[in-house]
């Protein structure tokens, strides 16, 4: 299994990179994993996004689509693609510990 | 794993709705992997960026062997359409979006909506009478220029 090591703790990645045990995420490990994706820094926008894919995990077990985010986490999908150019719910879902979203819209 | 992909030119040429949806399916799939993603309509295709048509694409019940509908059953007035509202309440059960929802998500995510110039010119068709997500009305040369250095799909 993969590791990365994030605010100095270390924790198990899949093969992508993507968290393999969401409680082994924090607030503090976003910043680094944001940078290796190639935003910095994470701004109150970034933020209220990656706060919104958390809940949606906690809630209901999955990480919701980019159409699911645009109409109910108050980001608009074109504002979506900017904080997250290389694919928002991919890259949030990233950033914020955790699985990558599986769907296909 | 070979080289990722990184930009993909979709041409949708059919107008009925199994045309259309697996287009709009990886166009939109392409932008949510970080893909660049151009979508270029022509032909019968153009039907789901006209103003006037896009809330009207249908399933095509006739030389269509999937729907596994007998062929005589196809050509019944009617018939499609009661297909068709059958697989989009099908649809809205598993959250995909109507086509003119799809395809303005689609704009919003950056990717480029063209039409292609002959059938425009062949339809009698202007830029007024296709929606507002569509940036511009492009040749085949334009569109090749344009794909350089990434993949082209054909529905």
């Amino acid at each position: 299994m993969p590791t990365a090591t994030y605010a100095g703790t270390t924790v198990e990645v899949d093969d992508e990179g993507f968290f393999e045990d969401p409680d082994e995420w924090t607030e503090a490990m976003a910043p680094e994993i944001a940078r290796a994706e190639g935003i910095d820094p994470l701004t109150e926008d970034h933020w209220r996004v990656l706060k919104f894919m958390r809940a949606e995990y906690a809630d209901k077990g999955t990480g919701p689509t980019v159409r699911v985010l645009g109409k109910t986490s108050g980001v608009s999908v074109k504002e979506l693609y900017q904080l997250f150019p290389k694919g928002p719910a991919k890259t949030a879902a990233k950033i914020a510990g955790i699985p990558k979203p599986r769907g296909c819209i | 794993m070979g080289e990722p992909i990184e930009k993909v030119s979709i041409i949708v040429s059919k107008g009925s709705l199994e045309g259309v949806y697996p287009a709009l399916i990886m166009a939109n799939g392409a932008r949510a992997e970080g893909i660049e993603a151009n979508l270029f309509f022509t032909f019968f295709g153009l039907d789901a960026v006209h103003k006037k048509r896009w809330e009207h694409i249908k399933v095509a019940t006739v030389g269509n062997p999937g729907l596994h509908l007998a062929s005589v059953a196809g050509v019944l007035p009617g018939v499609s359409s009661v297909m068709t509202h059958y697989l989009e309440s099908k649809m809205e059960k598993l959250d995909i979006p109507s086509i003119p929802e799809f395809i303005e998500m689609i704009a919003d995510t950056g990717a480029g909506l063209y039409g292609c110039k002959a059938s425009v010119d062949l339809f009698g068709l202007t830029k007024d009478d296709l929606v507002d997500q569509i940036k511009d009305i492009i040749t085949v040369g334009e569109f090749y220029e344009m794909a350089a250095g990434g993949h082209i799909i054909f529905t």
